[in-house]
């Protein structure tokens, strides 16, 4: 542990710097490579929604020592069209999912479990969606998703810098669509509670983003007037002496999420636990990701390419080569050193001051 | 960013803070106890219940959905709910204007006739019977099945020879027949289809209705309804003009929502205004007919949305697996930060009990006045608030070691580092705060319970970093075992990372 807090102090003073700018072309590459395979994941194989929002009937039997095919044959007497899916939850539970259907069909579908099962139907959890009423549920949450883009992008932009809010949401734009990606990918089950746990997280990746962004700010408050770091190297210099945060923030956050997702997955089996948190898993590693790697370099670019900004960066480019002869735009480590030669860490301290 | 006050004022101002949070968190106790909130309400999916999700659909031209007719539907599914005797069911309608669901909740076991009882339209129409015959499909012979009589042309004789009531869908009570029209309907059991003539007494001429029992015909449930003065003329109208013809135009329909509940023979003619309905019904039945026909029938149709029901042993399964996720979350993060902060590490876990009671008194207190109840959602929004309110110490003590690093006192490095951790907590803390209330306004149902937890414990969060966190932390900053760097303070030079001075090397010793 203080090894890592060590780190952070070098880390701080730049002593220790990892060049997350520099490389953006690398991250931005990687990311590329994600989004295309969530786009290609999506089209091909398209979400798993859940019942909420396509219509649909769940039922689920708790009784221990029952099984799937029990099940499967007790449904089977009714007339159903569509696929009936059936699983076991955990040791004692079945449930069994099928298309929309009338009220007389859901009725018989109890029947014939409270017989093959034994079981009072006040027992039977079931779950009822109509298809226009999906679709309604579907509607809010794209309304919910763009009203919150919108929002916070004004927001942002009121409390930084535009050029900031839009880098934050392309960070946001990226990360959900990464995330709905591997959701596409590995088929997990798309419920009201996914949405729920990704919007969170759209949060949660902003309010990271929003602390290393106030960190940048404050390197690059100053920077044309100083004139010793391009904005790149001062904002990569905030990316390193916020990472440490990062990392705590995002290890701390997902331990209660991590939690959740062991008892919902592992004791409740499924349902709003599960969903909920394996969003705000999965969403979490990409939000920290994207906080770091593609939001700050994306401001970066933005940036430079005002023409102070590219001034600067020629006159710090000229001053290196003419004092070190070591800047190197890929590489630019040995010279940022903040507060060298200013600042009072570098006055003889905490003699006698106690 | 202005330069760091002067810590002579702080520990006043410390003070200050904690007393004011004192007060606060008194006058939630007092609160509870004076309106005497012992527990949390808990949501259906706690503890076990029915919820039904109606959405309202125009069935035909006559009822359009206007805001007024919505209203009016919570009214009397509000009245059928209450018939059933249930305590703390709710009938509420989320959204806004015309585009608005129903949302009913009923605790305990008695869901399924509640989902019976709220969705049906109730529209009650007496026709005259012209046809009558078995409930299947008869393609081959139309001209015998039906008995052509006044009204019916081609069409309805073709369409009710196709008329197959032995398939469920035809059997969904719609509430979509035109009263001046001449209908096709199904018996509720399928066994026997009709053609009917015009509804002739409408079920809002029913002044009053009850369920009744005839010991004398063997268990038969009926309910008697007694009309208005319209209603009382028109039904002695129908009922003397009918006993003089053959069968089955002597029989009157007594149509629900387009189905037939009965079709009796009218042996004389009813000039009283009193009718009863027949028809196999149970005890239950017959008593939710009857409360159904005596709070009229709804303005609109529904289609229901969506009905969850949840069993109590799931409910107490959900509740268990969310406090346990809870404490064993709760528990992570305060072993996380006790190895990582050390001694700071304590003020982390002081800030997570005090956000937790402050959390607590909020759910009991709102659970009284507003009717809060905490949903598995709502537990999982709090959860994942421990990680939100933990980010705000993380920032703040992450900042006070950059001051430190910086080289500054721990008291100077406390007050100027809170000053820009508390721009960065604001500016987070606020994006929390509008993605909770957006989710709150866009979403329905469970959604609304979490985005409430997670809205509410990031302003307990902004309370307890403002009022107990930094107070406590200037506080300490004066206490020698934190300001000396002691090794388990935290702020050791060696665990913030400064280079180790030689004054740093004789206090690690």
């Amino acid at each position: 542990m203080s090894k890592l807090s060590g780190l952070g102090g070098r880390l701080y003073s730049g002593e220790t710097s990892f060049d997350f700018i520099g490389q953006r072309r690398r991250w931005y590459s990687i990311s590329a490579i994600f989004i295309l395979a969530s786009i290609g994941a999506l089209v091909i194989q398209g979400l798993h929604l859940g019942i909420e929002f396509k219509g649909g009937s769940s039922y689920t039997v708790n009784k221990s020592g029952i099984s799937v095919e029990e099940a499967r044959a007790s449904v089977a007497g009714v007339e159903i069209e569509g696929e009936i899916i059936v699983q076991k939850i955990g040791d004692s539970k079945v449930r069994i999912q099928t298309g929309a259907l009338t009220s007389t069909q859901s009725k018989a579908v109890e029947a014939a479990l409270t017989q093959t099962f034994n079981v009072a139907i006040e027992s039977i959890d079931t779950q009822l969606v109509g298809p226009s009423w999906g679709k309604e549920i579907t509607k809010k949450a794209l309304y919910g998703l763009f009203a919150f883009l919108i929002v916070i992008m004004l927001f942002l932009a009121m409390a930084f810098e535009p050029k900031m809010a839009i880098a934050a949401i392309v960070a946001v734009v990226h990360d959900v669509f990464i995330t709905v990606g591997i959701y596409a990918l590995v088929g997990f089950d798309v419920t009201p509670a996914t949405i729920i746990g990704f919007l969170t997280i759209l949060g949660y990746s902003l309010y990271d983003t929003v602390v290393v962004f106030d960190k940048v700010r404050e390197n690059t408050k100053s920077v044309a007037a100083v004139g010793k770091y391009t904005y790149s190297q001062a904002a990569n210099l905030a990316v390193n002496q916020t990472i440490v945060r990062s990392a705590n923030t995002s290890l701390i956050a997902l331990l209660p999420v991590g939690s959740i997702l062991f008892v919902g997955a592992g004791l409740l089996g499924a349902g709003t636990l599960k969903d909920l948190s394996l969003a705000l898993f999965i969403g979490l590693a990409v939000g920290t990701y994207s906080s770091i790697f593609i939001a700050p370099p994306f401001l970066a670019s933005l940036r430079e390419k005002e023409p102070v900004m590219q001034a600067l960066a020629k006159r710090v480019a000229a001053r290196g080569s003419a004092a070190t002869g070591t800047v190197d735009s890929a590489n630019p480590r040995p010279t940022i050193q903040p507060s060298v030669n200013r600042g009072p860490r570098n006055q003889p301290k905490r003699k006698g001051r106690k | 960013m202005s330069t760091p006050n002067k810590t002579v004022k702080s520990p006043a101002r410390s003070g200050r803070s904690l007393v004011i949070l004192t007060v606060i968190l008194l006058g939630l106790i007092v609160t509870t106890f004076i309106q005497g909130a012992s527990s949390v309400r808990l949501g259906l999916d706690l503890r076990g219940g029915t919820s039904v999700t109606l959405q309202p659909r125009a069935s035909n031209d006559a009822n359009k959905i206007t805001s007024e007719a919505i209203d009016q539907a919570v009214t009397i599914i509000r009245q059928r709910v209450n018939s059933l005797g249930v305590a703390e069911s709710e009938v509420t309608a989320q959204g806004s204007g015309t585009n608005r669901q129903i949302v009913i909740s009923v605790p305990g076991d008695s869901g399924r006739r509640v989902v019976d009882l709220v969705g049906q339209t109730a529209e009650l129409r007496f026709r005259q019977v012209l046809a009558e015959t078995a409930g299947v499909a008869s393609p081959t012979d139309t001209s015998t099945a039906a008995t052509p009589a006044g009204g019916v042309n081609d069409d309805i004789g073709n369409r009710f020879a196709a008329l197959d009531c032995s398939i469920a869908a035809n059997l969904e009570g719609t509430g979509a027949d035109s009263p001046t029209d001449t209908i096709i309907a199904c018996s509720r059991d399928g066994g026997t289809k009709y053609i009917l003539g015009p509804a002739e007494v409408l079920g809002q001429q029913v002044s009053s209705a009850e369920a009744g029992y005839d010991p004398s015909q063997g268990l038969a449930w009926y309910v008697s309804l007694a009309f208005d003065g319209d209603g009382t003329k028109a039904f002695g109208a129908i009922t003397s003009r009918v006993t003089t013809l053959e069968s089955p135009l002597n029989q009157v329909a007594i149509v629900l929502d387009g189905l037939v509940v009965s079709a009796p023979r009218i042996n004389e003619a009813i000039p009283s205004g009193n009718a009863q309905i027949t028809g196999s019904f149970s005890q239950l039945e017959a008593q939710d007919l009857a409360n159904v026909l005596k709070y009229g029938a709804l303005p609109l149709a529904f289609d229901r949305g969506e009905v969850q029901q949840v069993s109590p042993t799931l409910g107490a399964d959900q509740l268990n697996a969310g406090l346990l996720a809870g404490f064993l979350g709760l528990g992570l993060v305060v072993i996380y930060s006790l190895l990582y902060y050390r001694g700071l590490g304590l003020v982390t876990v002081g800030s997570l009990a005090i956000a937790g009671a402050l959390v607590y008194l909020l759910f009991l207190v709102l659970g009284a006045t507003i009717g809060f109840t905490l949903t598995l959602a709502g537990i999982a929004g709090a959860i994942v608030a421990i990680g939100v309110t933990a980010d705000s110490f993380i920032v703040f003590f992450e900042r006070i070691r950059d001051e430190a690093r910086e080289g500054r006192s721990l008291r100077s490095a406390v007050d100027s580092g809170w000053l820009k951790a508390r721009h960065t907590i604001l500016v987070a803390d606020a994006v929390s705060l509008i993605a909770a209330v957006l989710l709150y306004f866009f979403a329905v149902g469970g959604v609304r319970g979490f985005a409430f937890t997670l809205g509410l414990t990031t302003l307990v969060d902004l309370v307890v970093v403002f009022l107990f966190t930094k107070p406590i932390v200037t506080i300490l900053a004066g206490v020698k075992f934190f300001s000396s760097g002691h090794r388990l303070s935290g702020l050791s030079p060696k665990s913030i990372g400064m280079k180790i001075t030689k004054t740093a090397t004789t206090l690690e010793a």
